[in-house]
């Protein structure tokens, strides 16, 4: 094993904080979703490289599983996009606040 | 220290990330996730975890960067193309990333992760079987059943209502 753990904890650190960055900064849906997603496999790259240096299977099961619960979290949040896009025929967020029942 | 390979992929992956967010277009910043979402699949084989790097591609990869294309292309076309951004939060959020990147690698290099590195061998992927049909089998359960319940709920939310009305 080349490679140490500090290593990957770090390039986790760095798309942990672009992915805050993006939500932050962005209005647009689509583009919210995807920090989200940079946000989430940064998370699992910090799980599964703990993992490795433990070392333990646990971690790369955690991992399997939020992998699979973010798939169906893009799933709905996509139809959420879509729908409030057909509302309102457009996908910037400040549209949205208007959301009421 | 870091070898030249895993300096390319963390180019690659942290590179990509900030394309994804910053592209004009939104089917260029869509292809840029991939590169993302690939990049990491890329350090999970090097943590010798192929099961997760091949989960990764199939999942990511595979279905939720075509998930997105395809809603992307549902868009209007000016919308793809327009940045909707507020000025002044730009800077805000450029410092807000800084503070976060800074106090937490500041936090991490202060602690003891930095000398810790392992010689041991890697998990087999056998145990990772064995773990699901055993001891996480409620578990696995209860993910199939919510993937189906989203599955469903999206079809449901992304339902047109508005067909028959229109024949």
């Amino acid at each position: 094993m080349s490679n140490e753990l500090i290593e990957f904890v770090l390039v986790s650190i760095a798309l942990l904080g672009i992915g805050i960055y993006g939500l932050a900064v962005k209005r647009n849906a689509i583009r919210m979703l995807f920090a989200v997603e940079i946000i989430v496999n940064a998370a699992n790259l910090n799980l599964v490289a703990f993992a490795r240096f433990m070392p333990h299977s646990g971690g790369q099961t955690l991992a399997l599983f939020s992998i699979a619960i973010a798939a169906a979290e893009v799933a709905v949040g996509l139809a959420l996009i879509i729908v409030a896009y057909r509302m309102y025929k457009n996908i910037d967020i400040a549209d949205f606040r208007s959301l009421k029942g | 220290m870091a070898d030249a390979l895993f300096l390319a992929i963390s180019v690659l992956t942290i590179g990509s990330a900030i394309a994804a967010l910053e592209m004009r277009s939104l089917v260029y910043g869509s292809i840029a996730l991939m590169g993302t979402l690939g990049g990491v699949a890329g350090f999970y084989v090097m943590l010798d975890s192929p099961f997760v790097a091949m989960f990764q591609l199939a999942v990511y990869v595979g279905s939720i960067a075509v998930l997105i294309l395809f809603t992307v292309m549902l868009v209007k076309r000016e919308l793809i193309f327009k940045k909707i951004e507020d000025p002044k939060r730009k800077f805000a959020g450029i410092g807000l990333m800084l503070i976060v990147i800074l106090a937490l690698g500041a936090v991490i290099m202060d602690s003891g992760i930095k000398t810790i590195s392992t010689d041991s061998d890697p998990v087999d992927f056998r145990e990772i079987g064995g773990d699901f049909l055993t001891y996480y089998w409620p578990a696995l359960i209860l993910m199939a059943l919510i993937l189906a319940g989203s599955v469903m709920g999206a079809l449901v939310l992304a339902r047109r209502e508005d067909t028959i009305e229109n024949e």
